[in-house]
């Protein structure tokens, strides 16, 4: 390999500063936000009783790990969403699907999934958990409502949006509108949906904690309700630790899904 | 000799709720086996349509097609289309986009596979079977997009506008290229175009329709005496300069528009 000129050399040091500091900074507004809290809970400025404070977090933690009852609820938790995620996933693709296949169907069905779309799905929770009661069923089609309709109206606009001529394509080879659907408009809208995935994601994390505000016996959602009853507030501010970084987890799994994808085509 | 296509005053309406406009008017004419003939008139008088309806995308409002004698079923087999740009696919290989007419069309079997790899050796893409569609160029693209045509063996082949696509020089020589692998392979072809220049250094004849709705207002045989009769070389023949002349003023003689 050559070596790069002097003003190559420069630039690709300069990206590397650039990268550096941007990393080094976001350490350290973390670093410096809990260095803050734990001062003034420790000093007296905050009440640590309301506030908790960093380390009372971690104790709090260590003890619930050590117990195992935190591997419980993060499990639930877990389960729930990615029940409901994959749920989401399979049905908004199917019930896209359907509505490319029909053009009267998703006309005549477009008002009502604006509507369904646009409600407060929250609204629907107390409904769900008369109808199917306090289970993790009820916990995970709260969490499927808030994502589904969205979804699928996502889906099925990416599919209506490919290209008119690369289906004329498939019908100019003798094709048929089954071919059309497996061979363009399927394949075509994997990015579509990956990225539909992503929204999906955190859409059903929210579902689901709503869901364990109200019918729920274990998992994050239930312990930030019951923590807040009983004015644990060290429980309550480790369990939206914990729902961060699961979030990140598993909106940063399907990031690496996409990436996979993207380096193969 | 026989016609391979017969086309008996075809007509054509386009249905909006503002109304109806009348894209073709009595259209007319034959192919013959083995001819090449491209179809010319001002843009947007229904030279696509003509061929969708060739294609039996669409079905003609009265008038009758014709193939080999036999009225054409839609969608026949034996008539292969090639569209303006390529649409190759980017998430298969390039074999494997040459592949997708054959698929659609019934379980790949050794032999498709066989003659899809040497149609590629043949036409210079063998190396890059594996590769994706972007790392061809723009004239490798319309040859893959022309195999892929070509590997379900039609007997006519439509062009709507092939190469429009491309820039300038590369149409000039993908026209040559293309132009003589339809000739070698001994396929009657209807090529659309707005490009004269274009129709003439093709074709056999060269159909000129009017404004829509379009009629057919003359057809024009084009023969050339050269000993290497190839797009390129026609274009540099005296009669080049005639037959464009001849077909530019036919073409005009009716434009109310500039």
């Amino acid at each position: 390999m050559t070596k790069p000129s002097d003003g190559q050399e420069l630039f690709l040091r300069r990206m590397r500063r650039h990268r550096l500091t941007v990393r080094i900074a976001r350490v350290l507004i973390l670093v410096l936000f809990l260095l803050l809290w734990e001062i003034t809970a420790s000093t007296g400025i905050i009440d640590s009783f309301i506030f908790s404070s960093p380390s009372r977090i971690a104790l709090c933690f260590r003890e619930m790990v050590l117990d195992r009852s935190i591997f419980l609820h993060i499990g639930v938790t877990l389960y729930e969403t990615i029940a409901s995620f994959l749920l989401v996933t399979a049905s908004s693709i199917l019930a896209a699907i359907l509505l490319w296949c029909s053009l009267r169907l998703s006309e005549i069905l477009e008002p009502y999934l604006v509507v369904l779309n646009s409600l407060p799905k929250s609204a629907l929770a107390p409904l769900l958990i008369v109808w199917l009661g306090a289970t993790p069923t009820t916990i995970i089609v709260a969490g499927m409502s808030v994502a589904v309709f969205g979804s699928i109206m996502n889906l099925y606009t990416s599919f209506i949006t490919v290209d008119r001529e690369k289906i004329k394509l498939i019908y100019t080879l003798h094709g048929n509108r089954r071919h059309a659907l497996l061979k363009v408009v399927l394949p075509g809208s994997i990015p579509a949906v990956i990225s539909n995935m992503k929204v999906n994601i955190g859409l059903c994390l929210v579902g689901v904690v709503i869901g364990e505000f109200l019918a729920a016996r274990n998992g994050l959602g239930y312990l930030i309700i019951y923590s807040s009853q009983v004015f644990k507030m060290d429980w309550l501010i480790m369990s939206i630790f914990l729902l961060c970084i699961m979030a990140m987890a598993l909106y940063a799994v399907i990031g690496t899904v996409e990436k996979i994808y993207n380096r193969r085509y | 000799m026989k016609p391979l296509l017969e086309l008996k005053n075809i007509n054509y309406s386009y249905h909006t709720p503002d109304g109806e406009t009348k894209a073709l008017s009595n259209i007319s004419f034959t192919l013959s086996t083995g001819e090449f003939t491209a179809v010319v008139g001002p843009s947007g008088c229904g030279k696509s349509t003509l061929l969708s309806l060739i294609d039996g995308l669409m079905r003609p409002e009265s008038g009758e097609l014709l193939l080999n004698g036999a009225p054409l079923t839609d969608n026949s087999s034996k008539i292969g289309y090639m569209l303006q740009h390529d649409h190759l696919f980017e998430w298969r290989s390039v074999y494997r986009n040459i592949l997708l007419g054959a698929e659609i069309n019934g379980p790949i079997t050794p032999e498709v596979k066989a003659r899809a790899l040497d149609l590629l050796d043949q036409y210079g893409l063998g190396q890059f079977a594996g590769s994706k569609p972007s790392e061809l160029s723009g004239g490798m693209r319309q040859r893959a997009a022309l195999i892929r045509t070509l590997l379900l063996d039609p007997e006519l082949l439509l062009l709507d506008e092939p190469f429009s696509a491309l820039d300038y020089q590369t149409r000039l020589k993908v026209s040559d290229d293309i132009g003589q692998i339809i000739r070698h392979s001994g396929k009657t072809a209807l090529l659309v175009t707005h490009d004269l220049s274009e129709a003439v250094s093709l074709s056999d004849r060269i159909i000129i329709l009017s404004q829509r709705p379009a009629e057919v207002v003359r057809i024009v045989p084009i023969t050339f005496t050269l000993e290497n009769d190839t797009p390129l070389n026609r274009r540099n023949a005296p009669e080049f300069k005639t037959y464009f002349n001849e077909i530019w003023k036919e073409l005009n003689k009716n434009d109310q528009t500039i």
